[in-house]
């Protein structure tokens, strides 16, 4: 069994909360103190229905507004597939939300009202899904049951989203009628969109084949912890512990030392207090090596033939997340996975409209929710791949020194 | 060829592996909360594997509400010894003395939540930056939003309005000094995961967990075992019966659940089987209980 983690970004309005509860409710996910609260409210309800929506209930405030605010993490498990749903919103306004979100999810749901059709929050929500790479996505065609379950009117939104979609260069997109008020299409098939031959979303999400998003061609390790134990037996025990981030490591692999530049030969691997032959991506491991070398938390243990950049000037995409704006030539903490420099942000070229991909041109402060591409100026080089290539060696955030907050989530290109 | 490809449990693993590795990483005096239980257990045991073979990097902190299983207490000093940790004692006892706090009252006296006092004087006395604990996302509505580096001010309060971003696995760690950081390395767990981790690794667990012969009293549906802390008044329904405990808490509020599971497999079938049965029924049985006696455990601990 393995894992996959999906975000579905949208508002109570697009249905989105009925259609995680629907999922977690039809699966068979809830627990009985959810379960009663649910019976509670359904017997208030002239029609008997249950109020889906209540299981995705969040903080006080949210619930008050009746909107998502902030992204919640909820868990199901089928005999298939464990899964971890990112519950983002998805109005503008909390762009910085669904962006945190869709950080770690391999596959993103993008829900459509049938009524509405393709719509500029469907365009912002395919834009950031391709920004962070999603590599898989589900277009949820909700509401069907309002359009009278209309073939038409379904074939016309999936022509509308395959423009978006080739646009984005969006590679793996599947297209599913559903009504998540009535659990049409949700877990079992619907036995009213009848021309619908495709699959149900649930069995959708447990048969996508995840297993070659893995990048096990180009092998990246930065160092998190350095293990010494300094006992009489360890005495001379020196090994780097970190977790593959992609890749695969064998004992006896000549490697660079980044950004040293020193090359050595991996002598023995361990993986959770084990010796093993390789390690690769997502494994924890520690790695010691032939020749001893100044090596400290945050240096990059690579294969000598598959060098990823350094550089101390960058390129990026800042998605910006704070209140305070970002002012041009400020100084800030660049936080590369367990790397931290000193950065400043030297020029910013454009802002990217989100809702288009149109270039704009800055005119003043960049906001909240912005998304700008920018120069990086950075005190020591930053080892580091290109995100469009290798995401996980290509993403960093931007720390505010005075007030220790994450400001900005960075796309390095 | 071998297959490069992890299952969910593996998965999850590496990825509390690798929040513990930062946590040392980023700290100067990270302090791991200990509280007996299967989450702690199993926060042990990561942490176990993310430095091997170095010690055991952390101090373990117990919160002492004086009302802990005898059981439970036993084990942890076991557990100490054995894997060579520092321990930390602070008793609720000496804040209720040196604070002139009110002690609960009732037939079962919670001392839960004043344990937040004791916690913030320990956090103050060896100025820990990081407190690890065993807090999991699928426990409760407001934890399903909170990051697995949460940052509390000098009051040990969480803001979730004013919360980090978290994205990809990129942990910002940095505080003012007054300040410090909850991490929780198995937020993404379900306390199912937990029960499977702790059967496929073979973790050995308090005996209370396994079915044994208790003395307990029925109060309104729910089995709380008599002790020195929880007497018996007139009237009362005593009787002896099979139990085990679903969470490791204090005595005063911990309900047992009546079972004959003795093994770590009869437990976690047992476990499974409940969920379902629960699903398709209506009534509550120590569902309730457990999940009242783990939002006492967060108003105290987390």
């Amino acid at each position: 069994m393995d894992l996959l983690r999906f975000i579905t970004a949208g508002s109570v309005d697009d249905g989105k909360s009925t259609l995680i509860g629907r999922l977690l409710y039809d699966s068979k996910n809830i627990l009985i103190d959810q379960l009663e609260a649910l019976e509670r409210s359904t017997k208030n309800r002239d029609d008997g229905s249950v109020d889906l929506a209540l299981l995705t209930d969040g903080l006080r405030a949210e619930r008050e507004q009746g909107i998502t605010i902030d992204v919640a993490y909820r868990y199901f498990t089928t005999p298939k597939r464990k899964f971890i749903i990112a519950d983002a919103p998805g109005h503008v306004q909390y762009t910085r939300n669904m962006i945190t979100g869709a950080s770690n999810a391999s596959l993103i749901i993008i829900l459509i009202d049938a009524r509405h059709g393709v719509v500029e929050q469907t365009r912002r929500h395919s834009i950031i899904g391709s920004l962070l790479r999603i590599p898989h996505v589900v277009v949820a065609i909700n509401k069907m049951d309002l359009v009278d379950n209309s073939k038409e009117v379904y074939d016309k939104i999936v022509a509308d989203y395959e423009v978006v979609a080739k646009q984005l260069d969006l590679k793996d997109v599947t297209y599913i009628p559903i009504s998540a008020l009535r659990g049409d299409n949700i877990v079992d098939k619907s036995e009213t969109i009848k021309w619908y031959t495709g699959k149900p979303l649930l069995e959708q999400l447990e048969e996508i084949h995840v297993e070659s998003d893995v990048n096990l061609t180009d092998s990246r390790f930065q160092v998190q912890y350095v293990i010494r134990p300094q006992t009489d037996e360890l005495h001379d025990y020196r090994g780097y512990a970190g977790k593959i981030m992609s890749g695969v490591y064998r004992k006896g692999d000549r490697v660079t030392i980044l950004p040293q530049k020193k090359e050595t030969t991996i002598s023995k691997i361990e993986t959770a207090g084990k010796e093993a032959d390789e390690v690769f991506c997502p494994q924890p491991a520690v790695i010691h090596l032939t020749n001893d070398i100044d090596i400290s938390r945050g240096d990059t243990i690579v294969h000598s033939n598959n060098l990823p950049f350094v550089n101390n000037e960058v390129d990026a995409l800042l998605c910006w997340m704070d209140e305070k704006p970002l002012l041009q030539g400020n100084k800030y903490l660049l936080l590369h996975n367990s790397r931290i420099v000193r950065a400043v942000v030297k020029q910013i070229d454009y802002k990217l409209d989100v809702n288009s991909l149109a270039h704009f041109p800055v005119e003043d402060d960049v906001k909240l929710n912005e998304v700008v591409k920018a120069k990086i100026r950075l005190a020591t080089e930053l080892v580091y791949d290109p995100y469009k290539k290798l995401s996980c060696n290509g993403s960093a955030v931007l720390i505010d020194e005075t007030s220790n907050a994450t400001v900005a989530a960075v796309l390095l290109q | 060829m071998s297959l490069h490809r992890l299952n969910y449990m593996e998965q999850l693993e590496a990825e509390s592996i690798h929040i513990f590795r930062e946590v040392a990483g980023q700290f100067e005096r990270p302090a791991l909360l200990f509280s007996g239980g299967k989450d702690s257990i199993t926060l042990v045991h990561l942490a176990l594997k993310a430095f091997a073979p170095g010690k055991f990097p952390f101090p373990l902190v117990h919160i002492d509400t004086g009302h802990n299983f005898p059981e439970a207490l036993a084990f942890r000093d076991k557990l100490v010894e054995e894997i060579g940790a520092e321990l930390i004692v602070r008793k609720v006892e000496d804040t209720i003395k040196q604070r002139r706090l009110t002690e609960p009252k009732g037939k079962f006296p919670s001392r839960n939540w004043l344990q937040t006092y004791t916690l913030l004087d320990t956090i103050e006395e060896f100025e820990f930056d990081a407190c690890i604990g065993g807090g999991r996302r699928d426990e409760e509505k407001a934890r399903a939003k909170e990051r697995i580096f949460s940052v509390r001010d000098e009051f040990g309060q969480w803001n979730p309005k004013l919360q980090r971003p978290e994205l990809w696995n990129i942990y910002n760690g940095r505080i003012h000094k007054g300040e410090n950081v909850r991490v929780f390395p198995i937020s993404n767990w379900t306390e199912l995961d937990i029960w499977n981790y702790i059967r496929s690794e073979r973790i050995p667990l308090p005996s209370i967990y396994f079915a044994h012969k208790r003395e307990v009293i029925e109060h309104e549906g729910q089995l709380i075992a008599t002790s020195e802390f929880v007497r018996p008044s007139e009237g009362d329904i005593i009787a002896l019966k099979s139990v085990r405990y679903r969470t490791v808490g204090d005595m005063t509020c911990t309900a047992a659940v009546e079972s004959y599971a003795s093994t770590l497999d009869e437990v976690v079938n047992e476990i499974i089987a409940t969920r379902i049965s629960e699903r398709g029924e209506t009534r509550i049985d120590d569902k309730v209980t457990e999940a009242a006696m783990e939002d006492r455990k967060k108003d105290g601990y987390f």
